[in-house]
């Protein structure tokens, strides 16, 4: 496929002998009673639909009707309810049949760059689209090329997908979709929120591209009805159902109306259109008082220029609409105005005073609506709820009293982008809820919109584009002084200019993306290479391919995401010196008083003792009275009193056994029982020693008992807990990652690559994991390292084998993480869910406290089964034990047996298709 | 007076918006609740069905005498094996413990020769080696002495030794581990539910929607440390007195309205930490991974899992500013120990102002995440 350079004007008509052409052939997409649901929502209701062959067929209707699902459905992106959807001549819900259709089908879902990484290089989404369908490295590189060159994005194939504008984000995603030549092209409101120019871009790249595969059928939704006047054919849909299908002027003629969008209107059922009439705008009078006055503002974020030198002027009274696309700096204007952003230059100032960040006097003046209204309930901004009442059809007499009320409060009102995705009622009645408070109110109201039928109902607009206002006036003024149709074409040849004025400026560039067309009509070349369609196989080759090219991708995003690979690294360390320093069971300087009420010989013999017993206990000053006692264990000042009797030397001398009292303050268990089995402990070998003051009659009929402690001589905790910490870190830090790495992929959108592409699902989860493991032995290292070097703990055993067992045990652990993402939805709940479901089982039930030979009941079951058990026994072993590694063999046949039981799990809970 | 009425009402959204998140509230209900008891029940740090076995080469009354002094639920049932087996026995993780009792031990015992038990313990097995070791060894000495006092009444100790376990009698474990049970979650819980918070509000666009309203960052900020930290007070409270006090049967020996006055100033300083790292992470992912990063640390270092004493000495120098660690302590002189504010009120003072000196600076840094906002 060659395609044409790109060309700014629009193209002629399609010709009409093609539609002749294509109605002998049989419905690219044939749907029947399709029926599907979110809860209790009807997304769609028995739709029944054919949609013919090679077209340019248009999906409008406002948001939320269903449009979206329908295309997911036919895309095998969704998964199919009731209904059957026929998709290249076969059951698109027959795994099968997806199977082999989908290289033949592209698929973009919507939202600008939904399905890209976005931290990834243009270059890099797009040609990990291209492995995924299995091109060879020189097809990618040769395609990737062409398809950079064809949508001007030649000049910036390594800048990462995030930094890029809507519209080139559109471009990137299209790349990606046809870089495979598909048969059937998906578009989901591909030109949402994208400026005038890009769309225009858009849609001629489109066109070009149909040219040079005029078999290829395109299937695209829109909210913007004005775009779909030129397609072949149309179908218009409202609460999940088909108004109407035809060509547009077939739509027109039936309802005799000049333009889609009033022809959508006419296409409503009657009891919709109640109560709507066409939009009047009386003329308004003008005002003297300024309510906004804007000069120079600027705003810069480092180098990035978001706004340049924006000045304005707006009277009390007027709408005054903003028109650009995302990203030109609407927002951030807006922003300033409100106060909600300091400006880097320039002043504003709301009704005469000025307006600086936190002024709070300014904003007692205006009422401010976000783009995302999410709301919370009537205690902050009411205006929300009066525009909700109106979006959402409450009687305008309800809303009226509100009205009332928010004119009292505010004089200005600013508004974002109110109405994106809401219907063309919905959107005429708020815009008559506007013109009521502007001209019978006098409430100055300062709007952004990217629709131009919009901006024609404004009393002045401004046109911005890249942080600069192109031109300011009365709409119909700027259409007449370009001389343009209509709004939009005015709005392009101002951008036009700008654009052409920054390249007088700066040097040209030969691929800017408003270069114009040196070649009308391309030669094109025969399109696809034979054979390149069977490359979707099933040749083992080619799935290891692709699941090398999950892998690539994964390890690139997790380079480029500085907080993901802190944690991955500095995470494990820090908590080894956590865990290492932190975890500690020695009990030392136990600090205690003596209440001793004989103050003999005998008595202070018998004290020296414990205070002798240097580093276990500590003497601090002694007690006198049992209050003092309690009041000093109480504020833990001392953790053991020892009382001593009256007249205990005395006692002793005549064998008449006296009683020594040790209070232990127990309130920490763990301390308590240890404190309690020194004092016996010292106590007990005093009396066993002949040759001390007490063993005056030393019994003659005793035991030695000698304790060998084995693996760790000194008892010191370090030497055990040192070991055991890896075994606690590499399963903890490797499952939230690979947890978080899956699920994320399903909240921000790109897992539709998954569900669109001939990946399996063993594929992509395998790809997915392999950087995982990789990252987890580096941390297994870094952390033997750590023990060697920061902690002084040598390793008795097998360094090869212990790093054998480390590979099967992070193998396992991802694989923990891959079978918790399957079903959790957020990145959040991920991260929790995986640390309460690891840490629970590896710090209780698999040795770490308590040997997993003395646990009982579930407890031991849960030990049995968990694969820490095993591997810290390993870890252990290797470190203190000098295990051989015939013993660590059993530990690795666990090990390795758990990794397919993990996999398995997390394929039958992996979905192919969105439910 | 104006600014009071608007923390009040923020404050009244915040729990609004936290009430509407069922799945929050569940797991809210949950972390002090089944939560608190299975972690208090699950494990504890008495020695309990330790393995054991014996090697017993010297096959006398004496010898079998001491094999059936250890019995469930304390020990599993001794269990016999030869000497040559110890080493692959305790390589496995087979037995915690291994006793071996020598040839002619009762005999060299009644010549007074004084024989040797060896007694081999895993050394890995932290909590329960030293313990279990010493537990051992009072069982065997205790045996042998009275097996001898029954040839001989003059075998017996001259000084008698009564160790009293104060403020936890018999040793249960789950007093001490169901109330840090509750401080762990009060520190998890906090920081989570008040980060989450302010995240929640930036990434749904309404912390611009309340910026352009006549509010400041304070009043933001200081409304979502009431809101937050009077839900987990409610809960603490419950949890305390459903869980601890009725199904745990644990005792409070000090004064609750004191304890929940020191949980308020811990409060205070573990919803500034939430806002801290709400305010520094970008996303919902970035602050769950930072979570998980620090409550390790607030937890492992508090004292609550392993006494703070046994810490380096450096880092007790730097424990010492963690509330979490004050939080155990004062918790621990209250709760079982009956103190007063007499004895916890240097710890009430750490808290507050550690807690105020980072409310002080996340506050702060709030102010500036709001100015670039983008």
């Amino acid at each position: 496929m060659k395609l044409g350079l790109l060309r700014l004007r629009q193209l002629p008509p399609r010709p009409q002998k093609l539609d002749l052409i294509f109605m002998e052939v049989p419905p690219v997409i044939s749907i029947q009673g399709v029926v599907h649901r979110y809860g209790k929502t009807l997304a769609l209701n028995s739709v029944n639909l054919d949609i013919p062959a090679g077209k340019m067929v248009g999906l409008i209707g406002p948001d939320g009707v269903g449009k979206s699902t329908l295309l997911g459905l036919i895309a095998g992106a969704k998964r199919m309810q009731e209904g059957r959807i026929d998709v290249l001549g076969g059951d698109i819900a027959d795994a099968n049949h997806r199977r082999i259709v989908c290289p033949r089908i592209a698929y973009m879902p919507q939202g600008l760059g939904k399905n890209l990484y976005l931290e990834l290089s243009v270059r890099d989404n797009i040609d990990f689209m291209a492995r995924l369908f299995g091109l060879s490295r020189s097809e990618r590189l040769a395609k990737i090329d062409e398809l950079l060159q064809a949508t001007g994005l030649g000049p910036f194939p390594q800048r990462p997908a995030g930094k890029l504008s809507g519209g080139m984000k559109q471009k990137v995603g299209l790349c990606g979709a046809l870089v495979h030549e598909p048969d059937l092209l998906i578009l989901d409101e591909p030109t949402t929120g994208v400026d005038p120019l890009s769309r225009q871009q858009f849609w001629t790249l489109i066109d070009d591209i149909r040219r040079d595969l005029p078999s290829m059928s395109v299937l695209i939704s829109t909210a913007y009805m004005d775009e779909a006047q030129r397609w072949d054919w149309i179908v218009a849909m409202d609460d999940g159902q088909v108004l109407s299908t035809g060509t547009p002027a077939e739509l027109m003629a039936k309802t005799g109306t000049a333009d889609l969008e009033r022809c959508f209107i006419k296409l409503l059922p009657d009891e919709k259109q109640q109560g709507h009439q066409e939009l009047t705008i009386p003329p308004r009078t003008s005002n003297a008082e300024i309510a906004i006055d804007a000069k120079g503002l600027t705003r810069r974020f480092g180098d990035f220029v978001a706004v340049d030198r924006v000045t304005l002027s707006i009277e009390r009274g007027e709408i005054f609409g903003f028109l650009g696309s995302n990203g030109c700096g609407k927002s951030t204007t807006m922003k300033m105005l409100t106060g909600l952003l300091p400006a880097t230059e320039g002043t504003a100032t709301i009704f005469g005073s000025s307006v600086e960040a936190g002024s709070l006097e300014v904003r007692k003046n205006l009422g401010y609506m976000t783009q995302a209204f999410s709301l919370y309930g009537e205690l902050t901004v009411r205006e929300n709820l009066i525009l909700d009442a109106r979006l959402y059809h409450i009687p305008p007499g309800k809303a009226k009293a509100r009205i009332d009320e928010l004119v009292d409060k505010f004089g200005l009102l600013i508004l974002d982008e109110p109405t994106s995705g809401v219907d063309p009622i919905a959107r005429d009645s708020f815009w008559e809820l506007l013109i009521d408070l502007s001209r019978n109110q006098g409430v100055t109201i300062f709007v952004t919109t990217h629709f131009m039928n919009e901006g024609m109902r404004c009393d002045r607009i401004s046109l911005m584009h890249a942080g600069r206002v192109l031109a300011c006036d009365a709409p119909q003024k700027l259409v007449s002084d370009r001389g343009a149709p209509n709004l939009e074409e005015a709005f392009i040849g101002y951008m036009e200019d700008a654009i052409a004025e920054t390249k007088t400026q700066s040097a040209p560039k030969p691929n800017s993306e408003a270069s114009t067309a040196k070649d009308p009509h391309p030669t094109s070349e025969p399109v696809g290479m034979p054979g390149k369609k069977g490359s979707h196989g099933s040749s083992p080759w080619l799935g290891a391919k692709r699941m090398l090219a999950y892998a690539a991708n994964e390890a690139n995003q997790i380079i480029r995401d500085p907080v993901r690979l802190a944690f991955a690294f500095i995470g494990s360390s820090l908590m080894m010196l956590v865990f290492g320093y932190g975890i500690t069971t020695d009990i030392e300087n136990i600090r205690f008083a003596v209440l001793d009420y004989d103050q003999s010989p005998q008595s202070r013999a018998y004290v020296q003792q414990f205070a002798a017993a240097v580093p276990y206990f500590e003497m601090k000053a002694p007690v006198t009275s049992p209050d003092e006692a309690l009041d000093r264990l109480k504020s833990d000042d001392v953790s053991l009193v020892l009382e001593i009797p009256p007249g205990f030397g005395r006692d002793l001398k005549r064998d008449r056994r006296p009683e020594v009292l040790a209070q232990v303050d127990a309130a920490m268990t763990f301390r308590g029982e240890t404190v309690a089995q020194y004092v016996q402990g010292i106590h007990n070998r005093m009396l066993n020693e002949a040759a001390t003051v007490m063993s005056s009659r030393s019994s003659r009929y005793v035991a030695e008992i000698e304790d060998r402690y084995m693996y760790n001589p000194t008892f010191e905790s370090l030497y055990s807990i040192v070991p055991s910490v890896p075994a606690l870190l590499l399963v903890l830090i490797p499952a939230i990652l690979m947890a978080v790495s899956i699920v994320r992929e399903k909240e921000l959108g790109s897992m539709i690559n998954f569900y669109v592409t001939p990946t399996r699902k063993m594929e992509y989860l395998l790809g997915k994991q392999l950087p995982y493991i990789l990252i987890s032995m580096v941390n297994y290292f870094i952390l033997c390292a750590m023990a060697l070097f920061v902690f002084g703990v040598e390793m008795k055993g097998s360094f090869l084998a212990l790093t054998a067992c480390t590979l099967l045990y992070v193998t396992a652990t991802t694989g923990i993480g891959m079978a918790v993402s399957t079903f959790t939805s957020s990145q959040v709940a991920a991260v929790f869910i995986t640390a309460i479901v690891t840490m629970l089982p590896t710090i209780q039930f698999s040795g770490l406290l308590q040997p997993v030979s003395t646990l009982t009941g579930n407890a031991k079951v849960v030990g049995t089964l968990w694969p820490t058990t095993y591997y810290m026994h390993s870890s252990v072993g290797a470190y203190t034990k000098g295990l051989s590694p015939f013993l660590m063999l059993q530990d690795m046949l666990f090990l390795a047996v758990s990794i397919p039981v993990l996999w398995a799990i997390a394929w039958l809970g992996l979905r192919k298709q969105e439910v | 007076m104006n600014s009071l009425i608007n923390i009040y009402w923020l404050g009244v959204k915040e729990l609004k918006s936290l009430l509407s998140d069922v799945v929050m509230v569940l797991f809210l209900i949950y972390a002090f609740t089944a939560a608190i008891y299975v972690q208090s029940t699950g494990t504890s740090s008495e020695v309990n069905n330790a393995s054991i076995a014996f090697v017993d080469e010297d096959d006398s009354g004496l010898s079998q005498e001491l094999i059936n002094a250890f019995f469930p639920p304390r020990f599993q049932a001794p269990e016999l094996i030869s000497a040559q087996d110890i080493d692959v026995a305790m390589d496995r993780g087979q037995y915690m413990f291994v006793v071996s009792i020598p040839p002619r031990f009762e005999l060299d015992l009644r010549a007074a020769k004084k024989p040797q038990i060896q007694l081999n313990i895993d050394a890995t097995a932290m909590q329960q080696a030293g313990i279990g070791a010493n537990y051992i060894k009072n069982i065997l000495n205790d045996r042998i002495s009275n097996f001898m006092s029954r040839q001989d009444k003059t075998n017996e100790q001259p000084i008698q030794l009564v160790v009293r376990k104060m403020f936890n009698p018999n040793g249960t474990s789950s007093w001490f581990t169901s109330v840090v049970a509750i401080i762990n979650q009060i520190s998890l819980l906090t920081v989570v539910l008040t980060g989450a918070a302010v995240i929640r509000e930036r990434e749904h666009g309404t912390l611009e929607h309340l910026l352009v309203m006549p509010l400041n960052a304070f009043e933001i900020a200081l409304a979502k440390v009431w809101s937050n930290g009077l839900v987990i007070l409610l809960a603490t409270t419950l949890s305390l007195y459903a869980v601890v006090y009725q199904a745990l049967q644990v005792p409070i020996a000090g004064s609750v309205p004191l304890w929940l006055f020191g949980v308020v100033l811990y409060l205070f300083f573990a919803t500034a930490l939430g806002i801290f790292l709400g305010t520094i992470s970008r996303s919902m992912a970035q602050f769950a991974l930072l979570i998980i990063l620090v409550i390790v640390v607030l937890q492992l270092l508090s004292g609550g899992n392993t006494p703070v004493e046994s810490q380096p000495d450096w880092l007790q120098y730097f424990t010492y500013l963690l509330p979490s660690r004050h939080f155990v302590s004062f918790s621990q002189i209250i709760i079982y120990r009956g103190g007063g504010l007499s004895a916890v009120w240097q710890h009430f003072l750490v808290v507050a102002s550690v807690g105020i000196g980072f409310f002080a600076y996340s506050l702060q840094l709030f102010r500036k995440s709001i100015a670039v906002t983008k």
